[in-house]
């Protein structure tokens, strides 16, 4: 957001309809590299819709979205190679079912990045020890806890390599007990440099990683901030209602 | 008594397809039905060998006659199986399609099949082939067969994949696969355990109605019965054994659908 670097996320003037509906209303919001961005506000005020306009899960009806050089609404633009780039998270864990924890890490890099299944297997149970899981490369999610299952599913999306990591709520369908974990994993990787938006309503989380946090209200950002501003003398009135709320 | 689709609906909020027809299959945990199996097993078992043994003429010359037939319906059977699966695949994923085009094709080919009776179907398509293209007649068989159940089949598939979570879809994609490959990669594989139980009863559904094609000129088991009886005049003996004989031969299909499934089961047990 500082002038002097170039966004790998870039976007610009952004509006979603559903029909008659404005889930995203004239969203601009730039993310450079190593940045991490926390997107904050109340139920359907339009998070996980920008979310995933960013990879391109959901398409937009106006403006544009440049993501690490790519546009998104190029005709030419290979979106399966730009999703290769972006690794992303889901509140329902979305982990394979037929597949155990080390092969959910395996697919993709052996189907779509041609590694061999010596090197993916060697990376993956590396991505399952550094989420704390290696015990469990054998087991089937339905084996696993939420906290686990979560755990698997950023390893998932790291073993692809991504410049960019995506999360929608990580940590919102996990029994109170197992938020930490997740967390903490969250936390490991933001220190390593990965760049990061994540929707989400763990504010200490905001407070301790995020470079910016974001406002949402009714399809608008209303607010773009750092953590201290944000809980030190947040501005717009409904922000300061929203944190009311929910500190 | 419960079936094993209505246990899936309750436990885990599945797509429940159910298809009649087909014999049941058995469950291990189905106490009941798996000794009215066992009962129908032994009992066939024991009445054929027992009446080759005992009253070997005319059953045991019955039974040595109809061996070619039995291949022949086994041929015809498994043919159209893998071939309906094939056509069913392609025609269930074609009416997922959002190429209108494509999905107009596919849905028309299903509505089409459905509305006209099978043995009507297999005297069209039987003639057909072997008039304008001159397809042997166990290919045509299988053909015909095939292009039926291929349209029930898609619809199972369909259901099948349908069933699956649309966020298994999206955690495939987001990892950069294309739509083939999510379907294939990830899709299917799920959606193959709750289209198997249907897919194993259209098998066994199959194997039955194949018996239909004895009345083209496909020397399967019921033909070669109708042979044996027409010449020999034992219409009541030769059509006991024909019938014990397809019993068998379903009951021992049936198991062995139970088995897969159960084995296809087993990674989604605690
Ligand atoms: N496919 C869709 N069709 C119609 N409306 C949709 C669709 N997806 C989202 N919406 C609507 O768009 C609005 C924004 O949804 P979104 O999921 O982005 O909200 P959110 O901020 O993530 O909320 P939550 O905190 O509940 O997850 C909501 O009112 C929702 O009902
Ligand atoms: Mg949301």
């Amino acid at each position: 957001m500082s002038k002097d670097k170039k966004p790998i996320i870039h976007i610009s003037n952004v509006s979603k309809h559903f029909g008659d509906f404005k889930a995203l209303e004239d969203v601009s919001l730039e993310v450079e590299t190593g940045e991490k961005v926390v997107v904050i506000g109340p139920s359907g005020s339009g998070k996980s819709t920008l979310l995933r306009t960013i990879n391109k899960l959901e398409t937009i009806s106006k403006g544009s979205i440049v993501v690490n050089g790519f546009d998104l609404n190029a005709p030419s633009v290979d979106i399966n190679k730009v999703r290769q780039d972006v690794g992303m998270v889901f509140q329902s864990f979305n982990l394979f079912r037929h597949k155990t924890a080390l092969e959910n890490l395996t697919l993709a890099p052996i189907k779509l990045r041609n590694t061999s299944k010596e090197d993916a297997a060697r990376q993956g149970l590396a991505l399952l020890a550094k989420v704390g899981i290696e015990g469990k490369a054998d087991q089937y999610p339905v084996q696993l806890s939420g906290g686990q299952q979560q755990r698997v599913a950023i390893a998932r999306a790291l073993a692809m390599n991504p410049k960019i990591m995506l999360f929608d709520e990580p940590t919102s369908a996990l029994d109170p007990e197992m938020i930490g974990e997740v967390l903490d994993v969250m936390v490991k990787l933001a220190k390593e440099g990965m760049t990061m938006v994540v929707v989400t309503h763990e504010m200490g989380f905001a407070r301790e990683v995020a470079d910016w946090i974001v406002f949402m209200d009714e399809g608008r950002i209303l607010e773009i901030g750092t953590p201290t501003h944000f809980f030190e003398n947040p501005e717009h009135p409904r922000l300061k209602k929203f944190l009311a709320q929910i500190l | 008594m419960k079936t094993k689709t209505n246990t899936l609906s309750e436990e885990k909020g599945k797509a429940v397809i159910v298809i009649g027809d087909g014999a049941a299959i058995p469950l291990k945990r189905d106490a009941g039905l798996f000794t009215a199996w066992r009962i129908a097993f032994v009992g066939a078992c024991l009445i054929l060998a027992g009446l080759i043994i005992f009253k070997p003429d005319p059953y045991l010359q019955i039974f040595k006659f109809l061996p070619d037939g039995i291949f022949v319906t086994f041929q015809v059977t498994i043919g159209s199986i893998a071939l309906a699966i094939v056509i069913g695949l392609v025609a269930g994923l074609g009416r997922m399609s959002k190429i209108r085009i494509i999905n107009l094709i596919a849905s028309t080919y299903i509505e089409i099949i459905r509305g006209i009776p099978l043995l009507v179907q297999l005297f069209y398509l039987y003639y057909a082939l072997g008039r304008f293209l001159l397809v042997p007649d166990i290919l045509a068989a299988i053909i015909a067969m095939s292009v039926c159940y291929g349209a029930y089949m898609a619809e199972v598939i369909r259901a099948g994949i349908e069933s699956i979570d649309w966020g298994q879809t999206e955690a495939a994609q987001s990892l950069g696969f294309n739509r083939t490959q999510t379907m294939f990669y990830v899709i299917l594989p799920q959606a193959w355990r709750t289209i198997l139980p249907p897919v194993g009863n259209e098998f066994i559904a199959l194997l039955k109605d194949t018996s239909l094609v004895s009345i083209l000129a496909v020397s399967d088991l019921l033909r070669r019965g109708r042979e044996f009886a027409s010449e020999s005049f034992l219409y009541f003996e030769t059509y006991t054994m024909i019938a014990i004989i397809y019993l068998i031969i379903t009951l021992i299909l049936s198991k062995l659908v139970a088995q897969m499934e159960e084995r296809l089961g087993r990674y989604e047990q605690r």
